[in-house]
């Protein structure tokens, strides 16, 4: 209900500024993306397992790792990789947590602005906060088709320009309420892929 | 006429000369210029820090109130304003965790800084461990960060230095800034350019921090501002703030309780003289008394303290005395004046108890502790001027005739009280056995011997101090390696030696950590060693095509690692000046400092935070781990800064008492001089032992430990009682009923002034002022009440 009074005035904007012909296609899209984070948000909790390809323009073959994902909502994220070499990865409110080995690190995300967004993208799809990411991303819905009606996809293309340099787009990909993909496009044509498996759902 | 003329024009230049000096004079209210001068070597590198150390140059800013939001936003908009302003060094509210000329510095002589930079690191398997590691790095969630240094820095130095400067305890975070561990507090450190002993400057800052804080408050969006239900407020805190405020303090009691005393006196003598004109003439002394004090203190010492001047505030209930003595004495029947009568009857007397004032505050005098010889200078200038104007100006400006009371009849009725009271005479007997009693029982001890006493600001302000400081993980530190040698470079290798020695007790967990300022500036040695250690461009070239065999990365693209090593290899040392610009070049002053011609590296020292050693550092372990840094003219001290300080001041104490018990066996020898008679000696000094005596007990019994300042008061005691107890002996020789009726009731005009003055002080919040009035007030009424109960029997029946 808070995303749907919120993005209110946003959406009136945004197609106020789409114009008249693109206004139907954008309000269909546009409702059935309030359908899709409404009903990953409806998830109490998540838990799954990842495993993650960087492929990098310095590397002559892509890095794998793999590990544990843990979403509580709404704020908490925690990112467990658990190969080639442990390390946990932690935001809560709005603090995030990196700890490797020896070293630990703690800063605010809020200090970050080039780094926030990219951890923001993925808390908000998955906590269903529409606002945040409508406020930090071009949001691009590519609901299922007739074949796979709850297969979908969202392009998060950051609105900040310096962060664009950075990573050209966040693609996450589904299946009904879960989040089964997150590729990450890095500004100088690197990648990382991280491919999900639910683990115990709900 | 002649005399008349030479005294009032001597005067005149006098006040001229004294106002002049008190004019020019430089007063500060810096706590530290009451810590001692001359203590040893190490001792005096802990005064310096103390007072113009790193530590005392930080203000602590605790934004409190309105929420969580709102007080980072105003944490991001303070340190936003006060880092454009030239006063400051830095500002650190956790919004960025390096500046960039901070991360340009760490990755352009990361090199030289890294402590992985060994022998064997940029070859065979250590370069293949390095390069995979950093390979796992590209990989990690640190991915984007490493993968901008990893074409030049593949080994990871620079995070390596960078996790180096990493502190163990780290403020908390709140919406991004720092705030207090309850989240109630956003926290900013500010580094004020100017000295923590430059009080004027330290007050500057305050105030920049205040307006820029106003600003940031009147900036905020007007719902946020509307929202915030309590508003946010302003909190400082910090060696320097606490200057300030101190000063303020000292200055608003000062001239509250000099107005307030003032007032009291002056009523009280109104009432009595019955006559402005006479009270005005009676405060001459005591006004001239007061500025020859602080023009002998300002010729004597560089620096007047405040506290010096607070204490002017009881030189009024004292030096008044003189004149009550001459103008209520000195009344004859019928209100005329008979002015030789007083100077041929009563100076003598009134001239005694000056001089057993000024050699009981001359045991002052000597004492190193600057604070002390400053009040003992100060007491006897004014006295013995006062004196002087009481005995040869003061007669020159009375009319002959003084429209004021006679206090005959007063008198006549405190001489009969004190015969009935002289019946119970032997009760006095008892005190000094329940003044010994008193003292065994009581459960806390009689003094205090540690500097905190002599502390100014409130045990709620230093508690606040102590918690702010530990929610950044800046806690105040306590135990600090001292490493001194001749040269800096000598000093850092110590350090480095230092901290080496002491890695067993961090690994064992004895030590939290330590720091040193080898870390940003490591020494010439170390920084040789580390270009030893790296391999020239075709070595390193060959080894990595071996190193990256199994690696998913192309020598060749790891070109700029290449040539950089090469660049390493060959480059200018670094120096002190590389680091200007960097939030590194204030850690490296605050921790290698030049001392009396030579320089010391500091090695903080941090306690375990847990375990079974928590909070405590084995300073013997310690000190027996740095046995092999002291060598070939280095030497390494461990110091605990809390136990070195209040050993200082305890040395002081044992002094002062010293000093005092000279004073006091001073003051006998004048006496017995002077009285020649070791009856009357002991009549004139029994009440004043008692009156002390009493003091003592009611301090002990109420559990108030007393400190240096009470001392002073308990000297004060002896000084103004003396005056009494001399004028109960000679009133015993007066045949004169009459003149015996108005000399008693002088000494009580002189008494409730002295009371009302002294009063006045212990109502003080400064606590060395409240002490030397709650000690004063009632030991002088007891030093009266006990010499008139002690006073020759003889004297009252033929009253």
């Amino acid at each position: 209900m808070r995303t749907l009074s919120w993005s209110g005035p946003l959406f009136a904007l945004l197609c106020a500024l789409a114009g008249p012909a693109a206004r139907a296609d954008e309000a269909t899209a546009r409702d059935a993306l309030g359908e899709l984070l409404a009903a990953v948000a409806a998830r109490p909790h998540a838990h799954a397992s990842f495993v993650e390809h960087h492929y990098l323009g310095i590397l002559r073959r892509p890095l794998e790792s793999r590990g544990e994902l843990l979403f509580v909502p709404p704020d908490r994220l925690e990112k467990r990789t658990l190969a080639p070499r442990p390390e946990s990865l932690r935001v809560e409110a709005g603090q995030l947590t990196l700890e490797r080995g020896k070293r630990h690190m703690s800063v605010a995300l809020a200090s970050y602005p080039q780094l926030a967004p990219l951890v923001e993208g993925i808390r908000a799809t998955l906590a269903g906060d529409r606002a945040t990411l409508e406020r930090l991303f071009v949001v691009g819905y590519t609901p299922g088709n007739g074949t796979s009606r709850s297969e979908w996809s969202l392009a998060l293309q950051p609105r900040d320009a310096q962060l664009a340099r950075l990573v050209r787009e966040l693609r996450i990909g589904g299946h009904g309420s879960d989040v089964l993909r997150v590729e990450t496009l890095r500004g100088d044509g690197d990648r990382t892929v991280m491919d999900i498996t639910p683990l115990d759902p709900g | 006429m002649r005399t008349r003329a030479i005294a009032l024009l001597a005067w005149a230049a006098f006040l001229a000369l004294g106002a002049w000096l008190a004019a020019t004079a430089r007063y500060s209210a810096d706590l530290t210029a009451f810590l001692p001068s001359a203590p040893t070597p190490a001792q005096a590198l802990l005064v310096d820090q103390l007072r113009e150390g790193p530590t005392s140059r930080m203000i602590l800013i605790a934004i409190e109130g309105a929420d969580g939001a709102t007080r980072a936003a105003l944490s991001r908009a303070l340190a936003r304003s006060l880092r454009a302003d030239a006063r400051f060094r830095s500002i650190s509210n956790g919004d960025s965790g390096t500046s960039v000329a901070d991360q340009q510095f760490v990755f352009g002589h990361r090199y030289l800084l890294s402590e992985q930079v060994e022998p064997g690191r940029f070859a065979g398997a250590g370069l293949a461990d390095a390069l995979a590691e950093g390979v796992d790095l590209l990989g990690s969630s640190m991915g984007l960060l490493a993968k901008d240094l990893f074409a030049r820095d593949p080994t990871g130095e620079t995070l390596a230095v960078l996790g180096q400067y990493e502190r163990a305890t780290r403020p908390n975070v709140v919406e991004g800034a720092w705030s207090s561990r309850d989240g109630r507090r956003a926290l900013l450190v500010a580094d004020v350019r100017a000295s923590g002993a430059d009080t004027d400057a330290q007050q500057v800052a305050m105030g920049a921090i205040s307006a820029a804080f106003e600003a940031a408050l009147a900036a905020l969006p007007r719902p946020a501002a509307a929202q915030a239900a309590p508003p946010a407020t302003l909190r400082l805190s910090g060696t320097g703030v606490f200057s300030v405020e101190s000063r303020e303090l000292i200055e608003r009691e000062a001239k509250r309780l000099s107005a307030i005393s003032t007032l009291l006196i002056a009523l009280f003598l109104l009432a009595v003289y019955r006559s402005p004109r006479v009270l005005l003439l009676g405060m001459l002394p005591v006004l001239s008394g007061a500025l020859a004090g602080v023009a002998a203190v300002a010729a004597g010492f560089k620096v007047v303290h405040g506290l010096t001047l607070g204490f002017g505030v009881t030189l009024i209930g004292e030096s008044v005395d003189y004149s009550i003595y001459l103008l209520v004495q000195g009344q004859g029947s019928g209100g005329r004046r008979d002015q030789a009568g007083w100077l041929r009857s009563f100076w003598p007397t009134v001239r005694l108890g000056m001089f057993t004032s000024v050699i009981g505050f001359l045991s002052l005098l000597p004492s190193s502790f600057p604070g002390l010889a400053q009040l003992g200078l100060y007491s006897i200038a004014g006295l013995v001027c006062a004196a002087l104007v009481t005995r040869f100006v003061l007669p020159e400006l009375l009319p002959a005739r003084l429209p004021m009371a006679d206090v005959a009849p007063l008198g006549m009725a405190l001489l009969a009280t004190a015969a009935r009271l002289h019946r119970w005479r032997w009760a006095l007997w008892l005190l000094p056995a329940l003044a010994l009693a008193a003292v065994l029982l009581a459960r806390s001890p009689l003094w205090n011997t540690g500097l905190a006493a002599l502390n100014p600001v409130s045990p709620e302000a230093q508690q606040f101090d102590a918690r702010t400081r530990a929610d950044l993980g800046a806690a105040d530190v306590r135990t600090v390696v001292v490493v001194t040698a001749a040269t800096p470079e000598a000093a850092l290798a110590g350090a480095e030696d230092a901290t080496a020695a002491l890695a067993p007790l961090v690994a064992r967990g004895e030590l939290a950590g330590t720091d040193s300022a080898a870390r940003y500036l490591p020494s010439a040695r170390t920084q040789r060693a580390r270009q030893a250690a790296l391999p020239d461009a075709g070595t390193l070239r060959a080894s990595l095509v071996a190193a990256t065999r199994r690696l998913p990365v192309a020598p060749a693209s790891l070109a700029g690692f290449v040539d950089d090593v090469a660049a390493a290899r060959s480059a200018p040392l670094l120096t002190r000046a590389d680091l200007d610009g960097t939030a590194m070049a204030a850690a490296v002053d605050g921790m290698l400092v030049p001392h009396a011609g030579r320089w010391s590296a500091l090695v903080p020292l941090e306690a375990p935070h847990a375990g079974p050693g928590a909070w405590t550092i084995d300073l013997g372990q310690v000190q027996r781990a740095l046995a092999p840094v002291s060598h070939d003219g280095t030497e390494a001290v461990v110091l605990d800064l809390k136990r070195e300080s209040d050993a200082l001041y305890a040395g002081y104490l044992h002094e002062a008492m010293r000093l005092s018990l000279a004073g006091f066996a001073a003051i006998l020898v004048l006496l017995a001089v002077t009285l020649r008679s070791a009856g009357r000696v002991l009549r004139v000094l029994a009440p004043l032992v008692l009156a002390v005596l009493a003091v003592l007990a009611v301090h002990a019994l109420a559990g108030w430990p007393l400190d240096i300042l009470h001392l002073v008061g308990l000297l004060l005691i002896v000084a103004i009682g003396s005056n009494y107890a001399l004028f109960f002996d000679r009133a015993a020789a007066q045949a004169d009923a009459q003149e015996r009726a108005r000399t008693v009731a002088s000494l009580l005009v002189a008494n409730l002034t002295t009371v009302m003055g002294f009063g006045a002080l212990a109502f003080s919040s400064v606590p060395v002022l409240a002490a030397v009035g709650s000690t004063v007030a009632p030991g002088a009424l007891l030093a009266l009440l006990f010499s008139a109960v002690l006073a020759r029997p003889d004297a009252h029946a033929r009253a």
